[in-house]
């Protein structure tokens, strides 16, 4: 009972402080909402939607279904046609647009002479993602040779299940609610005991009666609702903006979110009790979340790395959590089916608590 | 039950190369104001902390209020409060919802809690402040805060590091009349201080140099157990006869109180004023007077830290 009111007391003073910090705040909302914003639009790793124009000087069925083609790969976007290549270099040349697709009059009689081009394609390469995508938009040219004609359709055909329109948010968000959270989480908890330490607070904590997994649990309480509450917010805005679908049930993400939320938590409070300063606190905290975005699965396919970063990975709250957020909003997994991947961050829970919990002592040496 | 609040036996205190204290033997007796006095760095904070069971001690051993520490420090936390010489309560939070943390992480109830928050705002004069946050105090109203919060819990002993460095004289009167308030009621009080004026109010005094105990007992019991005789000079050159003076071998010291001299000269002179008059008078210069004074605590503390340097 007296261990509730302790606790209550540290809760409710973090509170106080945190509804006066508007640094922290502000990260609470800002962090998510610039996130999703960045990896959904700006980070948009496959590419789509590049400005182009056309100069189709030859005007033919087949000229006009090679252009078709290429605009229903999506990667361009016709915005203009215009009559000659100088207009289409002028237009490059003030940035308006990335790809310019040059058809000339003979085009016809050039598709079967194998020994020359048919049709330019002018890139602006100063960009080298814009460079990757025309390589697929020259595949698209190359098929349209092999059909002469046109008299049929083209061959070219993508299939990519669970996103059958290639569109990178949908892999995106569900990931990203794991880097956001990492990103927090481990902050905010990491600084929190430096913070009162560098202040001075700690010493008076110290003398009074809270004993130390209290102050620990108080520590983090609160923020377990700041971390369902950023959650909240990804999830509707990619609903809202990028239409991420729900396969799975939403509680059974909420259930697996609060496990990852506690374990980030906890790893914060582990960095706090080994660092002396905020700056390090935020120095190991950037070690922990590094590894963490690139290695987890979120940025690269897991099978696809070495063997030690595999290693490493798995050592990685984010990692899993990954496997599970995936699961469930993107194949619509049960818990059940998850379960081991849920109990390994059950795991990460107990062990990062209990670490932190030996590391703290009520001492100042 | 003891009489004896703290004991300690041969504390020393080593971080890494630094002995901050060394073999400290201390024994402070209940209800009674008990002094540190001693320069900076001379190991008072640190030996306070060891007390509360903040710092484990290199060596010794430390029963406070009957308990072992640091061994059963927690058991003690009720019983004690601990006025931090840094500001240590929470800057972003107000006057009163301090008090209100202080009184919830001490467990209070409902009624007890309200009575006591009253009764330290009242007492240390915070009534004006309770809305006000405690990082925008006043050097000195941050530390009747801080004094305020580590009473509220009625602790049986109470330490408190320098509690006054900040407070004007005024408040330093109230502020020490507050603390013979709770000395009446039963508490214990160990202080640490850099002014004299405090060090002649306590009970008893420890004087501390690094690390050492130089000096133990009543300011009194002190002033006339000094091993030094003060003489009173006065002179119309007084830094021209206290830089000559101080090469003597017999003096001690000479410090200078506006135009006059006050010298320390060894305790074994049969004739403490004329062996000084002679000294200034064999050199040429010119000599008002020299009388025999009686020592202050000042005194004390500079021939206890002096003697110990001398043995060095
Ligand atoms: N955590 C620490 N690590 C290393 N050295 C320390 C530490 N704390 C204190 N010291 C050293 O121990 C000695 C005693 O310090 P302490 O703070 O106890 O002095 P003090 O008497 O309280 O001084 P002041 O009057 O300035 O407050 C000093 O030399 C100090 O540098
Ligand atoms: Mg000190």
């Amino acid at each position: 009972m007296k261990s509730v009111q302790r606790i209550l007391a540290v809760v409710r003073k973090e509170v106080r402080q945190l509804r006066r910090d508007r640094l922290t705040f502000g990260m609470i909302v800002g962090i998510p909402v610039i996130q999703l914003l960045m990896f959904g639009y700006a980070i948009n790793m496959d590419v789509r939607n590049l400005d182009a124009a056309v100069a189709d000087l030859s005007s033919t069925s087949a000229s006009r279904q090679v252009v078709m083609d290429m605009a229903h790969t999506q990667i361009i976007n016709v915005i203009r046609q215009v009559d000659s290549a100088d207009e289409l270099e002028h237009l490059m040349r003030q940035g308006r647009i990335s790809v310019g697709i040059y058809i000339p009059p003979d085009f016809d009689r050039r598709l079967q002479q194998a020994d020359r081009s048919a049709m330019q394609l002018l890139v602006d390469g100063s960009d080298t993602v814009v460079q990757g995508a025309a390589a697929q938009l020259a595949q698209v040219t190359q098929q349209s040779r092999t059909s002469p004609y046109n008299d049929r359709p083209p061959v070219m055909e993508l299939r990519t299940y669970y996103n059958p329109e290639r569109r990178s948010p949908v892999n995106t968000v569900p990931g990203l609610i794991g880097v956001i959270l990492t990103m927090t989480m481990i902050l905010f908890t990491a600084v929190a005991i430096v913070r009162e330490r560098e202040r001075g607070n700690l010493e008076l904590l110290i003398t009074t009666p809270v004993r130390t997994p209290e102050l620990m649990l108080a520590k983090i309480t609160p923020y377990v609702f700041i971390g369902l509450i950023q959650v909240s917010l990804v999830l509707l805005l990619g609903q809202f903006l990028f239409k991420v679908p729900m396969a799975g049930s939403l509680l059974d993400t909420y259930i697996i979110t609060l496990v990852f939320i506690v374990a980030n938590l906890a790893l914060g409070l582990l960095i706090s009790t080994l660092v002396h300063t905020q700056f390090q606190a935020m120095q190991l905290s950037f070690f922990v979340l590094l590894p963490s975005i690139l290695l987890s699965g979120f940025m690269f396919p897991f099978a696809g790395m070495p063997r030690p970063a595999q290693i490493i990975a798995e050592a990685l709250p984010l990692t899993h959590f990954i496997r599970l957020i995936r699961g469930v909003m993107l194949r619509g997994a049960s818990l059940q089916e998850l379960s081991g991947e849920l109990l390994i961050l059950c795991g990460f829970i107990v062990a990062l608590m209990a670490l932190a919990i030996l590391r703290f002592s009520k001492r100042l040496d | 039950m003891t009489e004896l609040a703290i004991r300690a036996q041969k504390l020393d205190k080593w971080f890494g190369k630094v002995h901050a204290v060394r073999s400290l033997d201390l024994e402070v007796p209940r209800s009674r104001i008990y002094g540190f006095l001693g320069p900076n760095g001379s190991g008072k904070t640190t030996a306070i902390r060891m007390l509360c069971g903040l710092l484990t001690p290199s060596g010794g051993d430390i029963d406070v209020l009957g308990y072992p520490i640091p061994e059963e420090a927690e058991a003690l936390r009720l019983k004690v409060g601990y006025m931090t010489q840094k500001f240590s309560l929470f800057g972003d939070l107000t006057v009163d919802e301090n008090l209100q943390f202080m009184a919830d992480i001490y467990t209070l109830d409902r009624k007890l809690k309200a009575q006591r928050i009253g009764l330290v705002i009242e007492r240390y004069g915070l009534g004006k402040l309770v809305k006000q946050r405690a990082g925008t105090l006043s050097g000195g109203q941050k530390q009747r805060l801080a004094l305020a919060a580590s009473t509220l819990h009625d602790p049986e002993l109470l330490f408190l590091d320098e509690p006054t460095s900040a407070v004007d004289p005024e408040n330093r009167r109230s502020f020490w009349e507050a603390l013979f308030d709770l000395v009446a009621e039963g508490t214990t009080i160990l202080v640490s201080t850099h002014y004299m004026d405090e060090a002649e109010r306590c009970h008893a005094l420890a004087i501390l140099d690094e690390g050492t105990l130089v000096a133990e007992g009543s300011p009194e019991e002190l002033q006339q157990g000094i091993d030094a005789s003060i003489v009173l000079v006065e002179s119309d050159q007084p830094r021209r006869v206290g830089k000559m003076l101080e090469q003597q071998p017999f003096v001690h010291s000479s410090a200078q109180v506006g135009n006059v001299l006050r010298v320390m000269v060894a305790s074994d002179l049969e004739s403490p004023e004329k062996a000084v008059a002679e000294a200034i008078t064999n050199q040429g210069l010119h000599l008002d007077y020299s009388r025999v004074a009686k020592p202050a605590l000042e005194d004390v503390f500079v021939a206890a830290t002096r003697a110990k340097k001398g043995k060095a």
